[in-house]
């Protein structure tokens, strides 16, 4: 089983991401597909705190901390970019603007329902940010993550352990083996990496992945 | 002559009470108004509710506000960050109350305060920890939250430029919280980096029409540091 690079799952998924799109990316691993858009495709990055537009990050030396992202990193602004306050930006989230939203994972449900925002621990302070809103406001949610934990546990699920994001919101999963689409007849394999066998996912998964 | 400059951070917090509840703006960093909140510490209130997206970075700003003891109740989405060992602590031995809310639904409630919204449903944290016990709806076959408004007796709000009437205009991704939290708040007191005659803004540029702002008072330029940085995992 020959898993992906985190780059390399970061560039599959910008394959997927149109010109033209409005697209939201999460914090970490999403983070890295914007490293991956091709400079010749416009596409229209949103940061929940109140840009359009964001660029890359500045050259050492020119960080400007009124310019960063939802990470609080320093950022860019690219020409034709545009700054709006709090309320408009997730208007642009929960109105169903954004066409593409990227989010990592704890877990995916079969149904769609996203885990991803507290462990549930007895003594982890419960923090959320935007990952509610990104979760049920784009046109499509992606979640990227790795297929598997640590231990070998698949982090897609029949219904998730962690405490929930957000219920039936998940489009599509891409992970390190494979792509699979959640529809309303439950997993659906788009494309399984390396040649590992739809068979051998699913034993790895633990749930059905249709055809 | 309608002057709503004042000369002091000291003057600009004349009147806020113990058991406040204050809003306060920025986004880690950037738009945070450092200077008000160091006098706000000096003007001493306490049992103060605090909404601001955060809860405090290092040692100063909201962090120190915190650490001086002076909060009871803070309402934020996202208090736990690489540098909130203030919050952190007063939380875990219980001398500080949270309310988590989804960062959107903040904002929401926060405009919905300044105009005029009763509450609002929204689909935001349904079927959530965060929305449980709260009132749900289906509407046209989806599903929501009723939220409540969050209204404010001060907001202390960090913008770039005003003038003698409240007008502002912000600074980049400074601007974040400060134009909701100045229509939620009875008394909004600006800090601006510039105070310039009335018709030098441009009035299609103006962000928070002065109508919102009671107080504005003059700080010194610094740059923005940066604030609970986290590395991309």
């Amino acid at each position: 089983m020959q898993r992906l690079t985190r780059d390399q799952m970061a560039a599959r998924v910008a394959r997927d991401i149109p010109e033209g799109s409005y697209v939201n990316l999460g914090i970490g691993l999403p983070t890295l597909v914007g490293n991956h858009l091709p400079p010749d495709r416009e596409i229209f990055l949103h940061s929940e705190n109140g840009l359009l537009g964001m660029g890359p990050a500045p050259a050492p030396g020119a960080e400007d901390y009124d310019l960063i992202n939802a990470g609080k990193q320093p950022v860019t602004l690219r020409p034709g970019g545009a700054y709006f306050h709090h309320a408009d930006s997730f208007a642009m989230m929960r109105g169903g603007h954004l066409d593409i939203c990227v989010l990592g994972a704890f877990q995916v449900s079969v149904g769609g329902d996203l885990a991803n925002w507290h462990t549930g621990g007895a003594d982890a302070i419960p923090a959320v940010g935007g990952a509610m809103d990104l979760a049920i406001g784009a046109k499509r949610t992606f979640v990227m993550m790795e297929h598997l934990t640590k231990s070998g546990e698949s982090k897609i699920v029949e219904r998730c352990t962690y405490p929930l994001t957000g219920i039936g919101c998940v489009s599509r999963i891409y992970t390190d083996l494979a792509v699979i689409d959640v529809t309303p007849d439950g997993l659906t394999l788009v494309e399984a990496f390396n040649g590992l066998a739809r068979a051998e996912l699913e034993r790895l998964t633990g749930v059905p992945l249709h055809a | 002559m309608i002057d709503k400059t004042v000369d002091s951070t000291a003057a600009a917090l004349e009147g806020v009470t113990d058991g406040a509840t204050v809003m306060i703006g920025g986004f880690g960093g950037a738009g945070q108004p450092n200077e008000l909140i160091d006098a706000l510490i000096a003007h001493g209130a306490r049992d103060l509710t605090i909404v601001n997206n955060n809860a405090g970075n290092g040692e100063t700003g909201l962090a120190a506000l915190l650490k001086a003891g002076r909060v009871r109740k803070i309402i934020c989405s996202f208090p736990r960050q690489v540098d909130s060992q203030v919050f952190d602590g007063l939380y875990r031995s219980g001398r500080l109350e949270l309310e988590l809310v989804p960062q959107g639904n903040l904002a929401e409630r926060i405009r919905a305060a300044g105009a005029g919204i009763g509450g609002f449903f929204t689909p935001t944290g349904y079927g959530t920890d965060l929305a449980k016990g709260k009132e749900t709806r289906e509407i046209d076959g989806r599903m929501y939250v009723l939220e409540a408004p969050i209204h404010a007796d001060v907001a202390l709000i960090k913008a770039e430029r005003g003038d003698r009437w409240g007008n502002l205009v912000y600074r980049k991704t400074a601007r974040n919280f400060g134009p909701i939290m100045a229509m939620a708040a009875r008394l909004t007191v600006a800090s601006v980096h510039e105070i310039v005659e009335l018709g030098e803004l441009d009035p299609e540029s103006v962000i928070t029409p002065g109508i919102f702002v009671q107080r504005v008072v003059r700080v010194a330029r610094t740059v923005t540091g940066p604030a609970g940085f986290r590395q991309a995992a």
